[in-house]
């Protein structure tokens, strides 16, 4: 079976407590799951871990089949850039460069050639390509979310992590915000994991893991 | 990187803007000082390379050299002909070389004289000849390019030495005969002609005893319009004499520099003045300026530095979740660290191309401005290898400056990056 994601018998302490102990993952390449929990159950530590900001006590990591675990922090920045997407909860878009802009340096660090027609289309699937030369702040929040989902697609990742996409939406746009995501997933052949404490999408997704560990 | 890094500085274009002027500035003063010191010291030395003494009327002897040797500040006065008889049989001379000044056509100084004169700066001709008769006059490249001057042209020059201070010598016009090959020194700023021409053009009578622009004549051969033939110096029509402004003196050994300036200064009433040491003292005169401005330069550029410094320290910290999210892009630590160093290198390097363009600027709108600083042979076009030391430094300090928060960012705690997002 091919996995997206593969986390086997995660022990994680941060200052000596325990986050993940024994923790177990397995995310099908396609599928979409939801990493459900309260702030502090651990979610943003288990993002460090997938993203090799962090490494585990002991236990597993692999992303599309490559262990992250045993890396060189050059060579998990490498895993992380060939393989990871990522949209964050405050979305963080680059002020200096305009939408354009953010994209082409999102391919160029993931070591993918800008390629404005690919970008132009992939802003045309999330309904922005208008917006192509805008900047950040001139953009609304929706056009700032999909602009960052766009970032974090440009280089064609295999797994595409977003941070608590949702939290701050009411339920239109909690529900439009889940489906670009499942969507643009779909379209893109990405594998979605979803960060969050919003029980609300849990409908939307194939499955949902459950933290409730000691807070980070 | 290098892209990031400019549209970060672009973000914040006033701060940018500011800290460019404020290393602009510092650069510019000590490029300035740089031009200055160096092309006047030089100038400085270039003119008194082959000049021992100048001999002249009493008075400043700094005056005596900046008229004689770099003709520009006013004349001590004029000494008798017959002074300059006597010091052409001395012993110790090897070559004498008279000066007659008094007159300018366009600003240019007109200077009576004779052949040896462009032996003393190595000039040459570059087109023509030389002055030898009465009324010819040889242009230096400076003037003949300024003044569209052509052989055989005719001009009048105007009283004074500088330009529109007096009367035209209508009656006197004097022909260019020749115009002499570029030699970096005064000389290209000079026209040159006999001593006699001089003393014609105003009046006074003379017969050609001492040889000016007539090289090879035998004096007593040569039949001349004001030719007096008695023992006694002449007297010109107003009872003016024939004098001359100053001498231009080789040393024909070592001991003569001993005698003769003591012999001049303590016996007669001229006064006899080395260009080496006034030269030198001229220059220590201003280089307690100039290293006092220089110090100032360089505090600015500090300050300059440490504004980039508090710059790229505060925008450290607050682009720490952009600088995370970079990390998460793709970046690696160096990437991170480069992009900082390169806001810093371009700030800096901004700064010093700005300052090394108004430097130029400003020298071209002296130079326009004060006449005394062409005639002091400062070119504002001369870049000088000390503008790419500070142009470097400059860098240096921009570096210098991004090294901290460059660091602060390299050392970052990755473990809580996707914390700060």
């Amino acid at each position: 079976m091919s996995f997206a994601l593969h986390i086997d018998n995660l022990d994680f302490r941060y200052n000596d407590r325990p986050v993940f102990s024994g923790f177990n993952l397995a995310m099908e390449r396609g599928r979409h799951h939801l990493l459900l929990g309260p702030s502090g159950s651990g979610k943003t530590s288990l993002l460090n871990l997938i993203c090799g900001f962090a490494t585990p006590n002991s236990g597993i990591i692999s992303v599309a089949g490559a262990r992250m675990t045993g890396l060189s922090e050059r060579q998990r920045d490498a895993l992380r850039r060939d393989h990871i997407g990522v949209v964050f909860q405050t979305l963080r878009l680059v002020s200096a460069l305009d939408v354009l802009g953010n994209l082409r340096l999102a391919a160029k660090l993931a070591g993918v050639r800008p390629d404005d027609a690919h970008i132009a289309e992939l802003l045309d699937r999330l309904g922005l390509v208008h917006k192509l030369h805008a900047y950040p702040r001139t953009l609304s929040q929706g056009e700032a979310q999909r602009a960052a989902i766009a970032r974090a697609l440009v280089s064609c990742p295999g797994l595409l992590i977003a941070d608590e996409p949702t939290s701050a939406l009411d339920n239109a746009n909690m529900e439009k915000v889940a489906q670009l995501l499942l969507d643009t997933a779909e379209q893109t052949g990405a594998t979605l994991l979803v960060a969050t404490h919003d029980e609300r999408l849990t409908p939307y997704f194939d499955a949902a893991v459950r933290l409730e560990g000691a807070p980070a | 990187m290098i892209g990031l890094a400019l549209a970060y500085l672009c973000d914040r274009a006033f701060t940018t803007a500011l800290n460019i002027l404020l290393l602009a500035i510092a650069s510019a003063m000590l490029m300035l000082l740089v031009q200055f010191g160096t092309q006047l010291s030089e100038n400085l030395q270039r003119g008194t390379a082959n000049i021992d003494l100048v001999v002249g009327a009493k008075g400043s002897p700094l005056q005596l050299i900046l008229s004689s040797i770099y003709h520009v500040d006013e004349p001590t006065g004029n000494i008798p002909l017959s002074a300059m008889k006597r010091l052409q049989h001395d012993p110790g001379v090897a070559s004498l070389t008279p000066l007659a000044l008094g007159d300018n056509f366009d600003g240019y100084r007109i200077v009576g004289t004779d052949q040896s004169f462009l032996s003393l700066y190595g000039a040459g001709i570059a087109q023509g000849r030389s002055f030898s008769a009465p009324s010819e006059a040889v242009m230096g490249a400076t003037v003949a390019r300024n003044t569209g001057a052509k052989l055989g042209q005719k001009f009048v020059g105007s009283h004074g030495l500088a330009e529109s201070e007096g009367e035209e010598h209508e009656h006197a016009p004097l022909t260019v005969t020749g115009i002499l090959t570029p030699t970096g020194t005064v000389a290209d700023r000079l026209i040159l002609t006999s001593v006699e021409t001089v003393w014609d053009v105003h009046g006074i009578e003379h017969h050609h005893e001492h040889g000016s622009g007539h090289e090879g004549d035998t004096h007593d051969e040569h039949e001349h319009a004001h030719h007096h033939d008695h023992e006694e110096e002449p007297h010109g029509r107003e009872g003016l004499q024939p004098e001359v402004t100053a001498l231009l003196i080789r040393y024909r050994n070592a001991a003569a520099a001993l005698r003769l300036p003591s012999m001049i200064n303590r016996q007669t009433e001229m006064q006899a003045a080395s260009p080496a040491t006034e030269s030198a003292r001229f220059i220590a005169l201003f280089g307690a300026a100039f290293e006092g401005a220089k110090l100032f330069g360089w505090l600015l550029a500090a300050t300059g530095g440490l504004a980039i410094f508090v710059a790229l320290l505060g925008m450290a910290r607050s682009r720490e979740g952009d600088l995370a999210l970079l990390r998460v892009m793709g970046a690696n630590r160096l990437q991170l660290f480069a992009t900082i160093l390169f806001e810093g290198l371009i700030t800096s390097g901004a700064g010093a191309m700005l300052g090394l363009l108004v430097t130029h600027g400003l020298m071209v709108l002296a130079q326009s401005a004060f006449p005394a600083i062409a005639e002091m042979g400062i070119s504002p076009f001369r870049l000088l290898p000390m503008e790419a030391g500070i142009v470097i430094a400059m860098l240096a300090i921009g570096a210098l400056a991004a090294l901290i928060p460059a660091i602060c960012v390299y050392r970052g705690n990755l473990s809580n990056l996707l914390a700060s997002l």
